[in-house]
């Protein structure tokens, strides 16, 4: 059973209070290092930072507002390869629930890995937050901001700008962790919870870092349900929308003609994890000749050929894991909705196995287990 | 569209559907001649991508034959196929292709006349349909 407490907030300052309890991990060696996202220099983004030394913890920001990487393939290349030394990460809540999925995949080890989840408002897209410090707004006080609004559990971005469409429709704001760190319904300058699971409460008590009292106020449980039905409506809302907008496969393709087969959306996707993509093999190499005989059939083509296959292809692959972080969508140059195509699609078929990736590591996914009845999806009966 | 003559890429299991076309053969069962084959060790082995690519390309129908449930010489590729197909229809589905072009069909070894039947029964189902929209499309 994973214990509760608080931490005292001292002066108002959240982020140094969460800061030091974090420190205290590495200054008592509970972990040697710790994976935690860092202000940029220029006051303008985050980075996830691999600290090992307590006093460089100087600009660490457990809540970042924006998600440059999936820190689950951070961590998956972290934890992969003899990770011999317990490592903390600090996460989101949707970075958890794919590390889940990479870790049924045997794509991280989480034998040295202590995930410290932090409850999520929702984040900005890179280019958003740096404009946002660029029109001269200070990076600490947004957060404080957010934090404020999380209190009632309801985080308003700054006047023009908007959540990353994924998070507004991420019905997952609160992440499971080894340690979560409440904001939703806390008085967050004067303290913020703190829920510690059965890894780790134990070295946190005998090392004197902390001590468990106290419950979480009466009203989170309320405030964090609001959150959740809130993001559900527009979750719900943005998938109508889609399918209204796909009738026939036409038009799927007429939405998604400006596709430029980057690969970005699978680069960006920590589910894609396969060392050598079927999509970057000779099979799709094709020949002058066959371009030419496509070209001939169809009395002309789109180049690059292949958009269509990739994206089923890809869909095919992942969507029963898909945890729907939406960095896809970030990482599009073409601003296709490529998270709202592969979330509503995966809604419909997690649906159809029962299955709700990144709940938890003991599940298997659908794609590596069956049940002998099941699916009658057998065709032609005579 | 009387003139209309599908083409079918079917992917067979070698220990069952396979073998089963074959005695549909040898004991002169009569089926339309729109179907190529294609001879896989397992019906588990078949990846979506090899159902796509020959829809993409222009076939107007995707056989999948396998051993019925409980029969796989593997133990078990035929339920990870039929997985696999469950969640390709569904995706299909969702974009607005219809999935009634991809057939997931058990047939064992001793089933000779029922693989000239679905073979039949898929061919005359698909010149109803008509050709596979997906193999004109200019930007498939």
């Amino acid at each position: 059973m994973a214990k509760q407490t608080v931490l005292k907030v001292s002066e108002g300052r959240t982020e140094e209070t969460i800061k030091g309890f974090l420190k205290s991990l590495l200054e008592k060696g509970v972990v040697e290092a710790i994976l935690i996202p860092k202000r940029l220099p220029s006051g303008d983004g985050f980075a996830q930072t691999l600290i090992h030394d307590p006093e460089k913890m100087d600009g660490a920001c457990a809540l970042s507002l924006t998600m440059p990487v999936q820190s689950a393939k951070v961590a998956s290349h972290l934890s992969i390869k003899n990770l011999n030394k317990k490592v903390a990460a600090v996460l989101k809540a949707c970075e958890i629930r794919a590390i889940v999925e990479l870790a049924k995949f045997l794509q991280v080890k989480l034998d040295n890995l202590f995930l410290i989840g932090v409850d999520c408002p929702g984040t900005f897209e890179v280019s958003d937050y740096s404009k946002m410090i660029q029109e001269g707004r200070e990076g600490e006080k947004l957060t404080g901001e957010i934090l404020k609004g999380m209190e009632r559990g309801e985080a308003v971005p700054p006047q023009g700008y908007v959540f990353r469409p994924a998070c507004e429709m991420c019905e997952y704001p609160v992440p499971k962790a080894d340690i979560h760190i409440k904001l939703f319904g806390y008085k967050t300058d004067e303290e913020v919870g703190l829920e510690i699971g059965e890894k780790l409460e134990k070295e946190l008590e005998e090392k004197g870092i902390l001590s468990f009292s106290g419950n979480e106020p009466s009203s989170r449980k309320e405030i964090v349900d609001r959150v959740v039905a809130e993001r559900a409506k527009k979750r719900d809302a943005a998938f109508q929308e889609f399918s209204g907008g796909v009738k026939d496969l036409q038009s799927f393709l007429d939405r998604f003609s400006t596709c430029i087969r980057c690969h970005n959306c699978m680069v960006a996707c920590p589910i894609c994890y396969c060392k050598e993509c079927v999509f970057r093999t000779a099979i799709f190499e094709h020949e002058g000749d066959q371009f030419l005989r496509w070209a001939d059939r169809k009395g002309g083509i789109r180049m690059p050929t292949d958009t269509l296959i990739f994206h089923l292809i890809r869909m095919s692959h992942m969507v029963t894991s898909c945890i729907g972080c939406g960095l896809c969508d970030s990482a599009c140059p073409s601003r296709l909705p490529v998270a709202t195509l592969f979330r509503s699609v995966g809604d419909k078929i997690q649906k159809m196995f029962k299955y709700v990736p990144g709940r938890d590591v003991n599940e298997v996914p659908p794609v590596a287990t069956f049940k002998e009845d099941e699916l009658k999806i057998e065709s032609g009966a005579l | 569209m009387a003139d209309f003559e599908p083409r079918i890429v079917a992917f067979l299991c070698h220990w069952c559907t396979y073998t089963g076309a074959d005695l549909a053969g040898t004991t002169r069962q009569q089926y339309p001649p729109n179907i190529r084959v294609i001879h896989l060790m397992c019906s588990g082995a078949v990846d979506s991508i090899y159902v796509l690519k020959a829809l993409i390309d222009g076939a107007d129908g995707v056989l999948l034959g396998g051993c019925h449930p409980g029969d796989c010489h593997y133990q078990t590729g035929n339920y990870k196929a039929r997985r696999r197909v469950a969640i390709l229809k569904g995706i299909l589905n969702q974009m607005g292709f219809t999935e009634d072009r991809i057939w997931l069909k058990w047939i064992s070894a001793s089933e000779g006349k029922l693989f000239a039947d679905t073979v039949t029964k898929m061919t005359n189902d698909l010149k109803k349909m008509g050709p596979n929209p997906m193999k004109q499309l200019w930007n498939a």
